[in-house]
């Protein structure tokens, strides 16, 4: 009904404007091409001013209402992060000089130069030293921002510190695997055909040993405040992308080519939680590519510690091994032998897997 | 046609201009409803077939969006009505995630192909450069004709996937292989995106025979005086959006043959290591799924110029027009418009600075993207300085025009940010860049495209739009745009991805839900206004006023010496000698003087 009601008010609003809009044009027939014409310019120069001014309030209002919901409200959560967010500020500054110049400079002249009785354009045809200056000042200025920009970017995009931990993260259609390499500091290989959703998320070969002590995790990822993190990686299926918009970093996930993205966690989850002053704070993993219908829901949530506190929540996880093969797990069998078990070659049974 | 446009294009050389000469040009065959009207090979009416279609997609596009926005601004609510219109897309009066999805992608793929491309340089490369530059016809109508009509039946076949079981496609106008090139991952991916890939094919088709007809037309059909220096600006970003269609658009299509043949012939361009929930492993190994984005993106970015050249163009020609003064720079303006041609085929990685790329290609494409601001800047401020000391007639046309150059300085210094890789690490794929390439590339190209319709409205129909119903158009549509997509950057800058059906579910992102409403509530009274210039056209091709004055905007070039309804092949009589370049206004104190005007003996020099 109110569906009705509201087509049925703009149609009469439409057709009220529509009358109006005739009738000025009747109106402006009888006053004269010229004389209207000139009204007509009057009223849309006033409005180019009106325009300017209140367009501006309206960019400081918009500022001042939304920039506390943005991330830059609070600090950046890694230490790369607040290289993009100081990077970000130095942009806002040079582009909206630009900007308020600029903007200022065509709706003023609009108006003020808006065509009256004895107004006498000026034929100015071209001025080679205008045309250098705007040429050359915008060339050096991107300059700068170029190489802020391109030190920025290679120091994201090289390698991470030595003592960097490693941790693969897999999407699929819509959620999030975590793979920690174990105590071995090395992943065990793996290869997409082993793939199988009851007991091999992502296809690992256990016929490599490097393979056992890795620990599968889903929905949580846990770093460690102040240790810098390499990411690896991949998709299961199509294309995803690792959002950390707290850590200012992205990286797509593309099936079949590795990606690397790492970066310094600078705050636990707790203190984010102070800083933002909002209890639920979670450091979120969003999938920034479009990769489905559940695209949106594609969520994971990485969680970080102190030191002790992440490596009392890692000895309570059991390798994933254990999981594909429960009779293996040493703390069914014969608890504390578990580092022996680990390094025992591989039985059959997962050499079949691995061949599938 | 050819032919004789060329034959009449010599006989302008001749000296003798003979009373009776008149009868050149007008036609004596007889022409039906059907060839001139459907199957016309007339430029000017192959012009407005493209405008009116355009105008049919724009309004399904700008629904399509209005739909979608409705999810987003209004989350948990139902709306009956959606079900009766929709079906089971919209299964309890709430728009599902598949439907979300289509619509956005439709959304886009339309906008940016049918409304913007086909709309906007179809409908005015045909109208423009035969009547600029001298010549009765295009180089070959045939082909001309035929460019319209694979557009057609491209809207056709995409108008038909919105009618199939399993729906549109839904995986973004992009179309980013795998998700498009496996059925099994998205019902988006069946028929629907065979249908989708049949309609870009001819669009392809479409633009090719267009694009080089334009070329053709621009390069060999100038009438005598007509040097390349002394065209119109409209005709130069004319002649550039051309070129940089012939050259991409190919390299678009050998990217959709391979993603054929990965979905229905078993090949692996694309595709490796795949496992599909409910399907297991796929054969698929070795192919690279980034290879479709290089592809995809060596036409997508020229496009993005395809999109905005005519534009500049258009408004470069009537700001000058409507400012009484020459273009600030002529050649400063055609230079940047060789230099954005250029660069537009060397950026086009900057939109895959997160796939892994190589570092040091991105810190090339870094460079080679923000050089683009130069030519840029030097548009703006001979813009700016176009204005200055004029004496300026706000007409709809000059007011969208002002429009074009104020959205563009905003969405273009956006670019500044997003071409900097450091930082797109940062803002891709969220609500900024929505902001970004909605403003500089959707909003200001469709001021443009206002703004020529608009200023050669008279010329098509000779007849007068509405004055006030123009103004009420353009300040409704620019502080609906601005009030629409300015908040968006803020979004942006609190990391909101884009293509979210729904953000309720996240911590980070569900802080705007009054501003997705608002933003939602704008958009639809921004349709409804973009509705009442609909009305404003359709009423005044029949009702309008009746021009009296072949050049209501005294202008200069060489449309306005035509008839003001112009027969097949434009003048009557020989075709009209130029001696000048376009921009001759306010000179030796003259209010304008045309290009035919030959040079007086006393006048400074040009």
């Amino acid at each position: 009904m109110t569906m009705f009601l509201i087509i049925a008010v703009s149609v009469l609003v439409f057709l009220v404007i529509f009358q109006i809009a005739k009738a000025s044009e009747y109106v402006a027939v009888l006053k004269g091409e010229k004389k209207s014409q000139r009204q007509d310019n009057k009223i849309n120069g006033f409005l180019m001013v009106v325009f300017l001014v209140l367009g501006l309030i309206g960019v400081w209002y918009c500022n001042e209402i939304y920039f506390g919901k943005t991330l830059m409200a609070h600090d950046a959560a890694s230490v790369e992060g607040a290289r993009v967010d100081s990077m970000l500020m130095v942009t806002v500054g040079v582009t909206g000089i630009v900007f308020i110049g600029t903007q200022i400079l065509l709706f003023w002249f609009a108006y003020k130069y808006q065509e009256t009785d004895n107004r006498k354009p000026y034929f100015f045809a071209h001025s080679t030293k205008l045309e250098l200056i705007w040429t050359i000042i915008p060339a050096i200025v991107l300059t700068v921002l170029v190489t802020i920009g391109l030190r920025n970017w290679f120091l994201f995009t090289g390698e991470p510190p030595q003592n960097a931990m490693v941790v693969e993260i897999t999407g699929k259609q819509f959620g999030w695997i975590f793979r920690y390499p174990g105590k071995d500091a090395t992943f065990g290989k793996k290869y997409f055909k082993n793939i199988d959703n009851a007991s091999n998320t992502l296809g690992i070969i256990w016929d490599d040993q490097l393979s056992h002590d890795d620990l599968v995790l889903e929905q949580t990822m846990y770093l460690v405040k102040g240790k810098p993190v390499k990411l690896v990686i991949g998709s299961r299926d199509v294309i995803h992308d690792v959002g950390l918009v707290h850590f200012r970093m992205k990286m797509d996930a593309v099936p079949g080519i590795p990606t690397t993205l790492w970066f310094t966690p600078k705050y636990t989850t707790k203190e984010m939680k102070e800083i933002t002053g909002n209890p639920n704070f979670a450091y979120e993993i969003s999938c920034d590519q479009m990769c489905g219908n559940g695209h949106y829901s594609m969520k994971g949530v990485i969680e970080v510690l102190d030191q002790e506190e992440y490596d009392a929540k890692m000895v309570g996880i059991k390798p994933y091994y254990y999981t594909a093969f429960p009779d293996k797990d040493p703390s069914m069998a014969k608890p504390a032998d578990s580092l022996k078990l680990a390094a025992k070659p591989v039985e059959a049974a997962s050499k079949v897997i691995a061949k599938m | 046609m050819s032919n004789e446009a060329v034959l009449h294009a010599h006989a302008t050389t001749e000296v003798h201009h003979d009373a009776h000469g008149d009868h050149h040009g007008e036609h004596h065959h007889h022409e039906t409803f059907i060839t001139k009207y459907v199957f016309s090979q007339d430029h000017k009416m192959i012009a407005k077939q493209f405008l009116i279609t355009g105008m049919v997609w724009a309004v399904l596009g700008g629904l399509m969006s209005v739909l979608f926005r409705l999810q987003l601004g209004y989350p948990d609510s139902t709306f009956p009505w959606l079900e009766d219109i929709l079906g089971k897309w919209a299964a309890g009066g709430k728009i599902t995630p598949e439907a979300y999805y289509a619509l956005v992608t439709t959304h886009g793929t339309v906008l940016v192909f049918f409304v913007l491309t086909a709309g906007l340089s179809g409908t005015f490369a045909n109208f423009l450069i035969p009547l600029q530059v001298g010549a009765r016809d295009m180089a070959s109508p045939f082909m001309n004709m035929l460019s319209y009509w694979f557009f057609f039946a491209a809207g056709i076949v995409m108008l038909s996937s919105l009618f199939v079981e399993t729906g549109p496609f839904s995986g973004g106008w992009t179309a980013y292989p795998p998700l498009s090139a496996l059925g099994d991952a998205s019902p988006g991916s069946k028929t629907g995106m065979d249908l989708w890939l049949i309609s870009m094919a001819l669009f392809v088709v479409s633009s090719l025979l267009g694009g080089l007809n334009y070329i053709a037309t621009v390069l060999n059909m100038r009438t005598k005086g007509m040097s390349m220096t002394r065209l119109p600006l409209t005709i130069w970003a004319l002649f550039f959006t051309a070129i940089l269609g012939v050259l991409s658009f190919p390299v678009l299509f050998s990217g959709f043959i391979l993603l054929i043949f990965d979905r229905n012939f078993g090949t692996s361009f694309y595709l490796s290591d795949i496992f599909i929930n409910g399907v297991g492993a796929l054969p698929n190994e070795g192919g690279s799924a980034i290879l479709y984005q290089h592809l995809f993106w060596f036409l997508g970015h020229p496009e993005v110029y395809i999109i905005l050249l005519p534009a500049m163009g258009m408004v470069s020609e009537i700001l000058s027009v409507n400012s009484r003064k020459p273009i600030f720079g002529y050649m400063a303006m055609v230079g940047s418009l060789f230099a954005i041609a250029i660069l537009a085929f060397l950026v086009w990685a900057h939109h895959m600075f997160v796939t892994g790329l190589n570092p040091f290609l991105g810190s090339i494409f870094v460079l080679l993207t923000l050089l683009i601001a130069v030519p840029s800047a030097i548009k703006v401020f001979n813009w700016l300085t176009t204005l200055w000391r004029g004496s300026i007639r706000f007409t709809p046309a000059m007011l969208f025009a002002i429009g074009f150059v104020s959205l563009f300085i905003s969405g273009g210094l956006t670019g500044i940010w997003l071409g900097n890789s450091a930082l797109d690490i940062h803002l891709h794929d969220t609500y900024f860049v929505v902001a970004h390439f909605h403003i500089v590339m959707g909003v200001a190209s469709m001021f443009g495209m206002f703004a020529g319709i608009y200023h050669w409205f008279p010329k098509m129909y000779g007849k007068q739009l509405n004055n006030t119903l123009g103004y009420i158009h353009f300040w409704a549509t620019i502080a609906g745009a601005y009030l629409i997509f300015w908040p968006m950057h803020y979004q942006g800058l609190a990391g909101m991805p884009r293509r979210y059906y729904d953000f309720s579910a996240w911590e980070s992102f569900n802080q705007f839900g009054d501003l997705n409403r608002f933003i939602s509530t704008v958009a639809m009274v921004v349709f409804a206004v973009q509705i009442l210039f609909l009305f404003n056209f359709f009423h005044s091709i029949f009702k309008g006023r009746k021009l009296t004055n072949p050049n209501p905007w005294e202008s200069n070039t060489l449309e306005w010496t035509t008839p003001i309804n112009p027969g097949h092949g434009n003048w009557v009589g020989e075709i009209p000698e130029v001696h000048r370049w376009a921009y001759d206004y306010a000179k030796d104190g003259k209010e304008f003087i045309p290009q035919t005007t030959p040079v007086g003996a006393d006048e400074s020099q040009h």
